[in-house]
């Protein structure tokens, strides 16, 4: 009788654990919706997301140029990411050696477990000065902000992407290869295409980190609320707004802050349902093949 | 065709190199910076950096508050975040079924760890310092950390649990163990090299963030003794003395402690994770 009775208040002590992480969603939501939305009602949340000017002084509070910063920053480094990761991936699932597999293996884990400032102030001691001699200005720029984060997301799409090269079922390889097919061509039109949607998922994540990321691309953008016109512009991104601002920020500048936040969780939201979305598809059409 | 005069051979040949390259690439990009920040960092560290006081807001002398802070708010988070992340791995990979709910815990642990550090910061602020009345604390830090590294033990855990082999379990429920009787003795057992990893990425998360705890640690320069007591982190500390410029020196060494104990986490890592697998093939 006790014994069951002590199972029952276990088994439910473990529930409650596990829904600790929707409470802590839940707060989240709550505490920054809270302090966010009264600054997006009286500024107009029109105005507050395509507004182009932000100057807390004169009650300005429009987070357009942050969002393009954002999402500039974002897509130039998937653009350097995306491509070396991928190959590293393919490297790493198809062609490496064991021995290289075991030295490329940690170097990744180092690289995702360095912190963002360390990354941020390598970029503020190499990268700026490198950037000012070869193009000008003053080194703080959009496409430096992207090199850095492109060395910070490598490591998630190719860990990601290698998984789903991986699972890729052997026979598929072996059919290829047995048709005459070389292992490149293989790697191209059978593996690769079989493992698409896994190669998508490790994009998806690697933006998501892309978009959070704060105080390394504080070091080594700039920081200027402006449209960019070029990749050598300096800009600010959502997240280092929040991050510079805090500081001194009091009544409605201080809500327009956890407002940009808003912005902030709803892009990250978004990407994650596009993510479920797509391994939700990748289930349905492998079920699909293999009957 | 133009693009026929290149054999299939001589494009795998290209190709293969090209793997090569980025392969290189990848480890030379690591060996740059862990290289420059050893190379510049090492020669700052000494017992006197490491075990004394900053001087002038760290201009000079050394970051030994900022290495009690960084341990303190680490602590925190794992006492934290260790037992509610392996209860929750524990529940889902043993107790629960494919229901809805479990998709919606699943859901809310996946969003929990896309969220953006400096999110996490907003709310910490929110809620530790102001609502709950923390202030700029060591305890209100060490939660908001414990937050981010919530979802890396939960996940790391679940995967290892649900990796040991159901036979175990199966045997033990034969003898007429109870199901928590089988999990405490059997399960968690075979599976506790898989959750102290995950402990450990967890705890790596925690030493790395800076943005999480900018607006909720406060920045004081103190050794940090009671809970309620501001602090600073050694990642906040290179931030504030590298984009104020106060010292390179400095901000070389901090650095370069910081890389270390990245190193040193991840060498830990992949040994236990290294000895495990060997264990479970040499079965």
């Amino acid at each position: 009788m006790t014994k069951s009775k002590n199972e029952f208040i276990i088994e439910k002590g473990l529930l409650i654990t596990a829904l600790s992480s929707i409470v802590i969603i839940a707060l989240i939501i709550i505490f920054i919706f809270i302090e966010g939305l009264p600054a997006m009602e009286s500024y107009g949340p029109i105005n507050f997301i395509f507004g182009l000017d932000w100057s807390p002084s004169d009650n300005q509070f429009g987070v357009f140029p942050m969002i393009i910063g954002s999402l500039g920053i974002t897509a130039l480094s998937l653009l350097m990411a995306v491509p070396l990761g991928l190959f590293c991936a393919m490297f790493l699932a198809e062609v490496a050696p064991n021995s290289m597999r075991k030295i490329l293996k940690p170097t990744i884990q180092t690289l995702a477990g360095i912190p963002s400032v360390v990354y941020g102030f390598f970029g503020l001691i190499i990268l700026v000065p490198i950037m000012r001699e070869q193009f000008g200005g003053t080194g703080f720029s959009m496409l430096t902000a992207s090199i850095i984060l492109t060395v910070m997301i490598l490591p998630i799409i190719i860990s990601v992407s290698e998984d789903a090269l991986r699972s890729v079922p052997h026979e598929y390889k072996e059919a290829s290869l047995a048709l005459g097919a070389t292992h490149w061509q293989t790697i191209k039109n059978v593996i690769f295409p079989a493992a698409i949607p896994g190669i998508i998922t490790s994009i998806i994540l690697g933006m998501g980190r892309a978009i959070g990321e704060t105080l390394a691309i504080i070091m080594v953008a700039g920081n200027v609320v402006q449209i960019p016109h070029s990749i050598f512009d300096p800009v600010r991104a959502l997240t280092s707004n929040i991050a510079i601002e805090m500081g001194y920020a009091t009544g409605i500048h201080y809500n327009a802050l956890f407002a940009t936040g808003i912005v902030l969780f709803l892009m990250i939201i978004i990407l994650l349902i596009f993510a479920n979305y797509l391994h939700y598809k990748k289930k349905v059409t492998i079920g699909g093949g293999y009957l | 065709m133009a693009f026929r005069i290149i054999s299939p051979k001589n494009v795998q040949m290209i190709m293969k190199a090209i793997f090569w390259a980025a392969g290189i690439t990848t480890i030379v990009i690591l060996l740059i910076i862990i290289g420059y920040v050893l190379f510049k960092g090492l020669p700052v560290i000494n017992l006197d950096f490491l075990f004394s006081e900053p001087i002038d807001s760290g201009r000079s002398g050394g970051i030994f508050p900022m290495i009690i802070s960084s341990a303190y708010v680490t602590l925190i988070a794992l006492l934290v975040a260790a037992p509610l992340g392996v209860g929750a791995a524990v529940y889902l990979a043993e107790y629960s079924g494919e229901t809805t709910a479990v998709k919606i815990i699943r859901f809310g642990a996946e969003t929990l760890a896309s969220i953006p550090s400096i999110v996490f910061g907003l709310f910490g602020l929110a809620f530790f310092v102001i609502y709950l009345g923390m202030g700029w604390s060591v305890l209100s830090g060490g939660l908001t950390l414990a937050l981010m590294a919530l979802p890396t033990i939960l996940a790391a855990s679940e995967v290892s649990i649900e990796s040991v082999n159901k036979s175990y379990s199966e045997g033990s429920l034969a003898l007429g163990a109870t199901k928590w009787q089988t999990v405490y003795q059997v399960v968690i057992p075979a599976a506790l090299p898989g959750i102290t990893t995950g402990v450990i990425l967890g705890m790596a998360r925690a030493i790395a963030e800076a943005a999480a705890i900018l607006y909720t640690v406060g920045a004081a320069l103190a050794i940090p003794i009671s809970l309620l007591d501001p602090a600073r982190p050694l990642p906040l500390h290179l931030y504030i003395i590298a984009t104020e410029g106060i010292s390179m020196e400095n901000a070389y060494g901090t650095a370069a402690v910081l890389v270390i104990l990245i190193l040193v986490i991840t060498i830990t890592t992949n040994t236990l994770l290294d000895r495990y697998t060997k264990k479970m093939m040499g079965r």
